[in-house]
């Protein structure tokens, strides 16, 4: 089972369909998905869950940043994890990474800097972002655009973030987040 | 962020009208923003019968924001932008949805005026399965006619035909032969909505023309009417 998290500010918001949904359109077919909402996650029941997938949210969306507190058990957990655009926030933010403004909406061209799982070369993808991280000790930086970082690994464990969409363009991303990492 | 308040992208087709019955019911429709192309080629905003939407407002008894555009690429966005504006100014909305279905063109121009005016931007329908998003629309009892066609190989008898079972079908069979959208997202289908789950009157078309140009045509409705439901 892949445990998708919410990061919407409520539980089944107008903003469901667009961010959570989408995610698991594309990896439903790969294994069963449940979805629960980001202040509904407990880390008793993490083990159940091959990889976790944490969903990005609207531009005007703070709450789960404001409720960062939450996202304790990223630190706790051996699972696999992938955080897409906020999600990437949250996990750069769990392990006291700071962010920095950096604001793109729409097409963006990305460029890997290090060899991953997950993508390779330059390709286009979508953005919709306000802030990407600091460069740190804690995180591998994968891939950058020209204005910020694009994706980041942890040093040590199997987390990963993405600030770009892979569910709008690069669907692939997802799918071997699933099959390659998370196997 | 209890109760928001929120103006649709509206064209009075199938996506605006289902992405309008989504977000009422999660938050509360205050307004209709509508953008009149003189462009029928208009990269943002569908054309054929775009004035019936000042009826589908009356019919869903919602004020409609209505600006004109000369339509030309970029300069429209202006248009749009303006548009918004008003909306939030006359209905103080927090937000905007649109129908935008797969066209980041579309989602990513809205998302960057609604980050200028610091407002929310919802698409309920992005990346939604195209034949389960016309599925939806006949479980809702949504009546949907086509009211242009612009690809091969749809002809002149598409026109002002009523969305069914059937037509979802055909559509589909067309998709996998010919690589046409099932929902018109290239543009290939534009739909005019005459019933809704929100419509409190239904729309009853009374004089209607169907115009023909060698490879497109359009189901253009000169009178129309409300009617009870």
């Amino acid at each position: 089972m892949i445990l998708i998290v919410d990061l919407n500010w409520q539980r089944a918001s107008l903003a469901y369909n667009e961010f959570v949904a989408s995610i698991a359109s594309v990896l439903a077919p790969m294994d069963k998905c449940v979805v629960k909402h980001f202040l509904e996650v407990t880390p008793s029941e993490l083990g159940a869950y091959r990889c976790v997938v944490l969903s990005g949210n609207a531009l005007k969306d703070t709450e789960a940043i404001k409720s960062v507190n939450s996202f304790g058990w990223i630190k706790e957990t051996d699972k696999p994890i992938l955080g897409i655009c906020a999600g990437m926030q949250i996990i750069s933010l769990v392990f006291e990474v700071p962010l920095t403004p950096c604001l793109q909406i729409g097409m963006t061209e990305i460029k890997t800097v290090k060899e991953n799982l997950l993508f390779q070369d330059s390709f286009a993808a979508y953005a919709l972002h306000n802030y990407s991280v600091e460069p740190s000790e804690t995180f591998d930086v994968l891939a950058e655009s020209a204005r910020c970082i694009q994706a980041i690994r942890h040093k040590h464990k199997k987390i990963y973030g993405v600030l770009f969409h892979p569910e709008v363009r690069n669907q692939e991303i997802l799918k071997r987040f699933v099959n390659d990492i998370s196997a | 962020m209890v109760g928001m308040k929120l103006g649709v992208l509206f064209s009075g087709g199938k996506d605006s009208t289902l992405a309008l019955h989504l977000a009422a019911e999660k938050e509360e429709v205050a307004c209709l923003i509508t953008i009149v192309s003189k462009n029928k080629e208009s990269f943002m905003f569908h054309t054929p019968n775009i004035d019936v939407t000042e009826l589908q407002a009356q019919a869903l008894e919602l004020p409609i924001v209505s600006v004109a555009t000369e339509g030309k690429k970029e300069e429209e966005l202006y248009d749009l932008e303006k548009a918004i504006i008003k909306a939030k100014n006359e209905h103080g909305i927090d937000g905007v949805v649109t129908g935008a279905v797969e066209s980041v063109y579309q989602a990513s121009r809205v998302q960057q005026i609604c980050n200028r005016l610091s407002i929310w931007c919802f698409n309920p329908l992005w990346k939604h399965n195209q034949k389960a998003l016309l599925e939806t629309l006949l479980e809702k009892n949504f009546q949907v006619i086509v009211s242009g066609v612009f690809a091969y190989p749809l002809n002149e008898k598409w026109l002002g035909k009523q969305l069914d079972a059937g037509m979802i079908a055909h559509l589909t069979d067309l998709s996998k032969t010919y690589g046409l959208s099932v929902t018109g997202e290239g543009g290939e289908i534009e739909t005019t909505v005459l019933d809704s789950p929100d419509f409190k009157h239904k729309i009853e078309v009374t004089n209607s023309e169907i115009m023909w140009n060698f490879d497109s045509g359009v189901f253009l409705i000169k009178k129309a009417r409300l009617v009870p439901k």
